[in-house]
């Protein structure tokens, strides 16, 4: 490579610092929404990243369905720890105690789009007025078109029809009382460059995205890790496998695949000649052909 | 491969309603391995109950329900692939005449774009806007993809009059760097793969050229520019005293040692380190975000520029831009609006609408009394302070302003500065 240019991971890397420094300059009450998963562990890497020697200057929300694997809030509470960030966590839970969602019913409940009202009060509850993610564009076609700086009206809402234009690099984040912005610093990054660039920093994961043992169920195709949170249907069996998982949403409809990589370069390696995408594991997405654009509408991540 | 070492391409596609965007997008996805099987399994799926009889790639790209509803692209969508050599990022926009606006976005990050033809049509009227784009936005390099030469015979004396027709338009436009090439995107001649029919084209494939275009002169790397987006104070014991300046690279190259001075307050010093996470940088360029400190203590902020001593850009309240309209509401002389420069934002003022640009003929159209949505017109704006800037020409970071209402605060306007 010739002088004066800088590889992609570096000019990704580049992007989205400025994205996040963007984000902290440009509004008073911005977090970080931290799922536990690589894509906003990536993100709360590329956040201390940005601000360093300082500490990250904004909180991290985690919305606690109370299905999340035990893995995911040990990593957090130790990374939280370690950055010296603080963490807001938003409870599924008390929102259904609370009556303000309702749990669903039958063997396929989730509390997927349960989310929505506890995110959605938690924003509110501490004035939040920029709840940065770590979604990416390449995950789903509805993600395909989403901006940046992405504006959601009074009520969380998101209008694909008229989203503003962003050129350059020059991100409008002014908005009137009430609405605020979802901003997605890693919104050019594919899988690929996500897992690259983990290996490239080192940055530690939880262990659910390496190779293990696990009493799982496969139904309708995907494996699902057996947990209290699942019912069994009738003539489906707990089954012990070898898995990992691609991506970390909720136990019980988080789609494990069968692998013996148990390294970042055997992931990366599988990742190279896989042919299904991360999402194609998650039984939320499979719901309708524009399920993510549907939640995304009324505020979804 | 090492995959840790390619570079970075964007590129934009323009063309008519049904030159074939989405289907040669997908057909660079499907051809560079780059489409998953549940992907693919769900456009195979929706082809068959529409009733095709063949695949539809462009469903691949088509992202949004209306979208899918209408068949039209009517919006920005973004679209990555790899290959062993580049990584690369899609900008796919509509290119009727009303989405003028979101052309003007995909091409604005972009490094190339692909002016798409369809050979039965030749050139259009929409062709000479779509290549009036690209060269308004400095793309550094354009590639004219003549599509659906199936649908010609493969003819070459089909061909041979497009790129000369289009030559002679183009010529007018000053675009640096144009490529021509003959393909049918639906089967896939010339996209990643040779074509067998076309033996009289000797050029390479469309997938060869954005693999190997040059694109490491694109930034400007003689006039330093760097924006401070933000002060790092961190108010620990160990770090009393840092003060490190934010931003990311617009322009030249920065080194610890050299002298650099601060706009607007003129003050100068000298670079003590360049750094990023505690790393030490030895040269920033652009784009590369980085944290800068200095030997003296100055009292910079955000929207401050750090550049060199004897190499400033200008300081003026007073701008001259060619702005594409973005909003549904049009604009007159004498409206209030918001400026967003760098990292800089200020109140302006539209001092005079100067004329319009007819962007299919390139006629100025003079005595203006208002510009509309998809109108690319001169504008003078007076801003309520100073802004540091380069013409668009020579830096497309530092040369370029967004106009934001005051009221909605949507973005109205889209500017290159004069
Ligand atoms: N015969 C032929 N048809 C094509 C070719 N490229 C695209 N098409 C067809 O042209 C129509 C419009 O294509 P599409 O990709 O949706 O165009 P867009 O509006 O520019 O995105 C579709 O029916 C395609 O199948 C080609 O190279 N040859
Ligand atoms: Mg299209």
């Amino acid at each position: 490579m010739s002088n004066y240019v800088i590889n992609h991971l570096k000019e990704l890397e580049s992007e989205a610092i400025f994205v996040i420094r963007e984000i902290a300059a440009q509004f008073e009450n911005p977090v970080l929404l931290f799922s536990g998963g690589k894509d906003s562990i990536l993100l709360t890497h590329l956040a201390k990243k940005a601000f360093y020697p300082a500490k990250i200057p904004f909180p991290l929300i985690h919305i606690d369905t109370g299905h999340n694997f035990p893995e995911t809030i040990a990593f957090r509470d130790e990374l939280v720890e370690k950055l010296g960030v603080k963490l807001i966590v938003g409870s599924v839970q008390e929102a259904i105690d609370k009556g303000r969602a309702k749990e669903e019913t039958g063997a396929d409940a989730s509390r997927n789009s349960l989310q929505i009202v506890s995110l959605l009060d938690t924003l509110e509850a501490y004035k939040v007025d920029a709840a940065m993610g770590g979604a990416r564009r390449d995950e789903e076609k509805a993600r395909a078109k989403e901006r940046f700086f992405s504006h959601r009206d009074e009520f969380g809402q998101w209008d694909p029809k008229n989203q503003r234009p962003e050129l350059w690099n020059l991100f409008n984040g002014r908005k009137n009382y009430g609405e605020h912005f979802r901003v997605f610093p890693i919104s050019n990054w594919t899988e690929m460059d996500v897992w690259e660039y983990i290996k490239l920093e080192n940055i530690d994961l939880p262990s659910l995205y390496f190779s293990h043992q696990r009493d799982c169920v496969v139904r309708d195709g995907v494996i699902l890790a057996n947990s209290e949170f699942i019912k069994l249907k009738e003539g489906e069996e707990v089954v012990n496998m070898t898995i990992r998982y691609r991506t970390c949403g909720d136990m019980p409809i988080t789609g494990a695949v069968e692998s013996e990589a148990d390294d970042l370069v055997k992931i990366i390696e599988e990742i190279a000649t896989t042919r299904t995408t991360e999402r194609g594991g998650r039984a939320d997405d499979k719901r309708a052909e524009t399920a993510m654009e549907d939640r995304k509408k009324q505020g979804y991540f | 491969m090492d995959y840790q070492d390619i570079e970075l391409l964007r590129f934009t596609t323009a063309g008519s309603v049904d030159d074939g965007k989405s289907t040669l997008i997908g057909r660079l996805l499907y051809d560079s391995k780059s489409i998953f099987q549940d992907q693919l399994d769900a456009v195979e799926e929706s082809s068959k109950s529409k009733g095709f009889d063949y695949v539809d790639l462009s469903l691949l790209t088509d992202g949004l329900k209306s979208e899918r509803e209408q068949g039209i692209t009517i919006d920005v969508a973004y679209r990555y692939f790899a290959t062993p050599r580049r990584k690369f990022i899609i900008a796919d926009t509509p290119g009727h005449i009303q989405y003028t606006r979101n052309m003007v976005t995909g091409a604005s990050t972009a490094n190339l774009a692909i002016i798409l033809i369809d050979a039965r049509k030749g050139m259009l009227e929409q062709t000479h806007r779509h290549a009036f784009i690209a060269s308004l936005l400095r793309i550094p390099h354009a590639i004219v993809c003549v599509n659906k030469m199936d649908l010609v015979d493969y003819s070459e004396e089909v061909y041979d009059t497009i790129v000369s027709d289009f030559k002679a338009f183009s010529s007018k436009l000053g675009i640096k760097d144009i490529q021509f090439i003959p393909i049918s995107a639906l089967n896939g001649d010339n996209v990643v793969n040779r074509s067998e029919k076309m033996d009289w084209y000797q050029g390479s494939t469309l997938m060869y050229h954005l693999e190997t275009v040059h694109i490491s002169s694109d930034h400007n790397l003689v006039d330093c520019r760097f924006p401070i987006q933000s002060v790092i104070r961190p108010h620990t014991l160990e770090n009393q005293d840092y003060r490190g300046f934010a931003g990311r690279v617009d322009g030249g190259v920065f080194k610890p040692g050299d002298k650099v001075k601060s706009l607007p307050s003129g003050f100068v010093s000298t670079i003590k380190t360049i750094e990023l996470n505690g790393e030490q940088i030895t040269e920033a360029f652009a784009p590369m975000s980085v944290t800068m400190t200095l030997e003296d203590e100055i009292d910079n902020s955000r929207g401050d520029m750090i550049v060199r001593e004897n190499n400033v850009p200008e300081v003026s309240q007073d701008l001259e831009v060619l702005v594409t309209w973005m909003s549904a509401s049009p604009i007159q002389a004498r409206t209030k609006v918001v400026v967003k420069h760098t990292t800089n934002e200020t109140v302006g003022m539209v001092k005079e609408l100067k004329y319009k640009i007819d962007i299919n003929t390139l006629h100025r159209i003079e005595a203006i009394d208002k510009v509309e949505m998809n109108d690319i017109a001169r504008l003078s704006i007076r801003t309520a302070k100073p802004l540091f800037f380069d013409a668009y020409k020579k830096n497309r970071q530092t040369g370029s302003v967004i106009i934001i209402d005051e009221q909605t605060n949507e973005t109205i306007g889209a500017g290159m500065i004069i």
